[in-house]
């Protein structure tokens, strides 16, 4: 049955190389509105280049995106970003509450100061990620876990209606799972799209219900439960055996 | 007549005072943000490639007016900057090997400079040497005002931008997603780095200015967790080592003033180092000698209940270093833990086997279920 | 031998003896060291001064040779305290070794002149001054001997150490594995710096030994991808920089240690724009090739995805293409022209087709670049 669907997100063509070697390549990739989306892959596969080119982060060769009809630019308000946690010296010397609020920087813009309002916003968010104790803990005294938490937090202040992640479970500790967990779920409770870069193929079904299947090219992508098949992952991961232990 | 009369009462030693106080301050608040950005040596090639910019501005305009050779001097660390990351971005030559190849090429150019300026008629390039071991005993009150001004602006700059400066430094790949041009913000606040270093040379010199950019912001570090209060402080070390270096190589005889400066920060740094709370180094000694008091007893009881369980005989005993592993334990450490093992045993809860061998009793399992247990040992 | 002679030979041995570590240095990414090394030694220097009273002790070697290295090894504490960055580190201790250095010599060796050019610079003006003379006969400048037996020493750690050297640079690992200890090799490799930097400290000065041990090998890693060669080519290249540098310097009357850091960079400059592999000329016309070629292989891929589709005419109509791949037009007009010179695409209606040529090549293209899907896209 074709049903209706409203996508939020269109990818049109996308080509990613870097010099003559593609990491993507031609890729076409519609996203649902309110779907709560895992990326799979093989590493290499473009997982993260794909988010980072959605983001306006890298070049593409050739492709575009739109985000509503409208380019990333004009969207960008509305969409947040948890991006993994090797990508910043955590020696900064800056407390939790300090890296959350920089979330809201977008939405003050240039020149102004965080309000009474932005305080509060962060550490409601910092609730809800259960990293309430550590406000005013120094970043460099986190686990790899909490940070990833600290991050998260700064992209729910965002207030935006997508969020891209970037192997938010990847080395986590179990409650830390659990806490990202709750936040996706609550996420999609409140009608949001989230897409996530996601490295183990063994909880795809857990915890999302759309896939993308990538390596290098679009291997196929749709709800979990129609595309997530030990055909398409073989294609993906270009082997012959079980992928999945189910 | 004691030095401080004597810095209200000469005119030279307080505005020379001064001077140097100002450019350490400008040099520390700046510097907090090339020490976290992690461009201290960046700082340093820069110093030494400002060089050739003062010689070729006096050449071109023969004149010894310290904002005309400031400004030869900016144009010159902004070209080594482009060089150096040029250099880096189109070859695959690594950064610290740019850094040392367009210092050392900039430097020499202007040496050559220098000795060809020497054999004019006319000159009098002992303004210029100035610039390379730093002569804060030439500052005049114009170049004092000149200080305030710049000073100013780069504090007014940084107060306007301080979030996005904040931003871009820690994340700026994210400052990006925020809608923050990255790119227009770090050419801003790496400009005003090389304007704080062009200014400092005066007081220190080319050689020693990596010293004024980076070890107050170091030194500052070590006192808080905060980056606002970092540059502050950094500030502050910057300012009064400028200030007491320069009267210290006032009252003691030939004492070079950059020289001195440097050698007062640094001893600020190594103070800090050794004495600051929580990360200062004799802290961290004190607090592991606390921690080696409190050998919890609960938590050795309760190893060695675990360690129990892992036999079928639950009497089997164990060794001090399986109930507690510890491969920095020294023997302080382990008289203590013997004690505490031994006030275990007088209370019922383990016994003693031989040597130092150690195994639980059933009083001490049952005090491990009914009472630890629940405790969520 | 005359005097002129004599400085440019000077010149040719620092420049050998300094490129033998700096080879290792730059590929080890610590050409900042040798910033730090060259001013810090000159505090060993006072001190052995001070000890022996003497300027021409060879004490001050070993003095100048120690603070080397405790350089390094204050460096590696400073940074093992995890309290500040590794460049932090080296930015505070040279400066203060410095900083006592000239004190003490401002202080208590007043009466020596040591002044500002001759640190930084040398004297190799005066080296011919400078001679052995042993019962009445003449052998020659002092700084010919000392740097040539310099040069012996470092040949001999190089060769010596060859694989040492080799296998702690690329592959520490491994090193490990195979129990040399990195920590050995890098203390020996920075005495020999130090050492090197001493000798030839007294005659260019502490700015040269920089631009000696850092630009020859980054002038000849551009050359060459083999170890050896490199070593071969950035000792050529430093004498060559020397005796051009000697030569301009006596031209123009000015400092001779200076105008040859100043060819280092010209040689460097020359090399890193005109190189025939790694050159930036040949590196961005290659670029720009590469990528005409990928552009067109991504839009032939772009019809062949699209061929078998229904709504083919929206894909692959030049239109549609041109908002799809964001491309500009007169960008897609040159690709597609280039594509219809090679009879790799035709154009019928505005809607382009892939010949048969064009589909081979296209899928043959893309195997070699990703790799064997042809069972994938054909099933």
């Amino acid at each position: 049955m074709e049903k209706e669907v409203k996508y939020i997100i269109e990818v049109e063509d996308m080509t990613v190389a870097y010099n003559v070697k593609p990491v993507l390549w031609d890729i076409d990739l519609k996203i649902p509105k309110g779907v709560l989306m895992a990326i799979i892959g093989p590493n290499g596969a473009g997982k993260s280049t794909l988010i980072k080119a959605m983001l306006d982060l890298i070049k593409p060769v050739s492709g575009n995106v739109s985000f509503n009809g409208k380019s990333y630019k004009e969207e960008r308000k509305h969409i947040g970003y948890v991006p993994q946690s090797e990508s910043v010296d955590w020696d900064f010397p800056a407390s939790v509450l300090d890296v959350v609020l920089m979330g809201r920087y977008g939405k003050l813009g240039w020149f102004k100061r965080p309000k009474e309002e932005d305080r509060k916003k962060s550490l409601e968010a910092l609730e809800k990620v259960d990293m309430g104790e550590f406000v005013d803990r120094q970043i460099s005294e986190l686990s790899g876990g909490q940070q990833q938490r600290v991050f998260l937090a700064r992209a729910l202040v965002q207030e935006a209606d997508i969020y891209f992640m970037d192997e938010p479970f990847k080395g986590v500790d179990a409650k830390t799972e659990v806490a990202i967990m709750n936040i996706l779920k609550d996420l999609k409770n409140q009608g949001k799209t989230v897409i996530v870069v996601h490295h183990d193929l063994q909880t795809v079904e857990h915890y999302f219900d759309w896939v993308t299947l990538l390596n290098t090219q679009l291997i196929v992508s749709g709800p979990v439960k129609e595309v997530y098949t030990e055909e398409n992952l073989n294609k993906a991961y270009r082997s012959k055996g079980k992928i999945l232990r189910r | 007549m004691d030095i401080f009369t004597l810095i209200f009462t000469d005119y030279t030693l307080r505005i020379v005072s001064i001077g140097s106080m100002l450019l350490g301050i400008i040099a520390g608040i700046l510097g907090s943000f090339a020490v976290v950005r992690k461009e201290s040596l960046l700082g340093d090639a820069i110093s030494h490639a400002a060089l050739p910019g003062i010689a070729v501005v006096y050449l071109i305009t023969q004149t010894k007016n310290t904002e005309v050779l400031l400004f030869g001097a900016l144009l010159s660390g902004v070209l080594a900057t482009f060089l150096i990351l040029s250099i880096e971005k189109y070859s695959r030559i690594k950064f610290d090997s740019s850094l040392a190849l367009v210092l050392s090429v900039f430097f020499g150019a202007g040496m050559v400079l220098l000795t060809y300026i020497q054999k004019m008629p006319d000159a009098n390039q002992a303004g210029l040497e100035s610039f390379i071991y730093g002569q804060a005993s030439t500052l005049l009150k114009r170049d004092i005002n000149l200080m305030l001004i710049v000073g100013g602006i780069l504090v007014f700059l940084i107060v306007l931008f301080w979030k996005e400066f904040k931003l871009i430094s820690f994340d700026s790949q994210y400052a990006e997603i925020l809608g923050f041009s990255s790119k227009k913000i770090t050419i801003l606040l790496s400009t005003m780095i090389v304007i704080s270093i062009v200014i400092g040379l005066q007081s220190v010199g080319v050689i020693l200015m990596s010293a004024m950019l980076t070890a107050p912001a170091v030194a500052a570090r070590q006192w808080t967790n905060k980056l606002s209060k970092m540059v502050v402080l950094s500030g502050f070390f910057g300012g009064i080592s400028g200030i007491i270096g320069t009267l210290i190589s006032s009252m003691v005889s030939n004492l070079p003033t950059g020289p001195t400066i440097v050698l007062t920060i640094s001893i600020i740094v190594i103070l800090s180092l050794a004495f600051a709370p929580n990360r200062g180094l004799v802290w961290k000694r004190i607090k592991e000698k606390e921690s080696r008091r409190n050998i919890d007893k609960n938590q050795l009881l309760f190893n060695i209940y675990e360690l129990a369980l892992n036999h079928e005989n639950i009497y089997h005993s164990h060794s001090i270093d399986t109930i507690k592993p510890d491969t920095n334990r020294d023997r302080e450490s382990t008289n203590i833990l013997i004690g505490r093992l031994s006030g275990l045993e007088d209370d019922g809860l383990i016994k003693r086997d031989y040597f130092d061998h150690w195994h639980i009793t059933e009083d001490g399992i049952s005090y491990v279920e009914n009472n630890l247990l629940k405790e969520g040992y | 031998m005359n005097p002129e002679l004599e400085i440019q030979m000077i010149a040719v041995i620092v420049a050998v003896a300094s490129s033998l570590p700096g080879v290792f240095l730059v590929l080890r990414r610590m050409a900042m060291m040798t910033d730090a090394i060259t001013h810090t030694i000159l505090l060993g220097i006072v001190i052995a001064f001070f000890i022996t009273g003497s300027l021409t002790s060879p004490l001050l070697v070993v003095g100048a040779a120690i603070m080397g290295l405790l350089t390094v090894f204050l460096t590696e504490v400073l940074n093992n305290t995890n309290l500040m960055s590794k460049d932090s580190a080296i930015g505070i201790v040279f400066p203060l070794l410095f900083s006592i250095a000239i004190i003490l010599i401002s202080k208590y060796a007043g009466s020596v002149h040591l002044d500002t050019d001759s640190v930084l610079l040398g004297q190799i003006e005066f080296a011919p001054f400078d001679r052995i003379i042993i019962g009445g006969k003449d052998f020659g400048p002092r700084a010919i001997y000392m740097m040539g037996t310099i040069l012996v020493i470092n040949l001999v750690f190089v060769v010596a150490f060859f694989k040492e050297l080799k296998i702690v640079t690329f592959d520490p690992a491994l090193a490990a594995v195979l129990g040399i200890t990195p920590t050995l090799i890098h203390y020996m490799l920075m005495g020999v710096v130090s050492v090197t930097a001493v000798g030839a400290f007294e005659a260019v000065g502490s700015i040269l030994v920089i631009a000696f041990m850092v630009g020859p090998p980054v002038t000849a890693y551009l050359l060459t991808d083999d170890l050896k060669k490199m070593i071969v080519f950035s000792s050529i290249i430093g004498a060559l920089n020397g005796v051009i540098g000697f030569n301009i310097a006596m031209q123009a009357d000015v400092s001779i240690a200076g105008t040859m850091a100043v060819v280092t960079g010209i040689t460097f400059g020359l090399v890193f724009i005109f190189a025939p592999k790694k050159g930036l000329i040949t590196t961005m016309n290659r670029r720009r090739v590469q990528k005409k070629q990928f552009a067109a292989n991504s839009l032939l891929f772009h019809i062949l995805n699209h061929e078998r589709e229904d709504d083919v005419d929206y894909h692959n109509s030049i239109s549609n293409i041109e908002v799809n791949l964001n491309w500009h037009k007169g960008y897609l007009d040159k690709i597609i022209d280039s594509l219809m010179d090679n009879k790799q695409i035709i154009i019928e209606n505005n809607i382009i087709y892939l010949t048969d040529e064009g589909r081979e090549y296209s899928i043959k293209s893309y195997e070699d670049i990703v790799g064997s899907l042809k069972g994938a896209y054909l099933s």
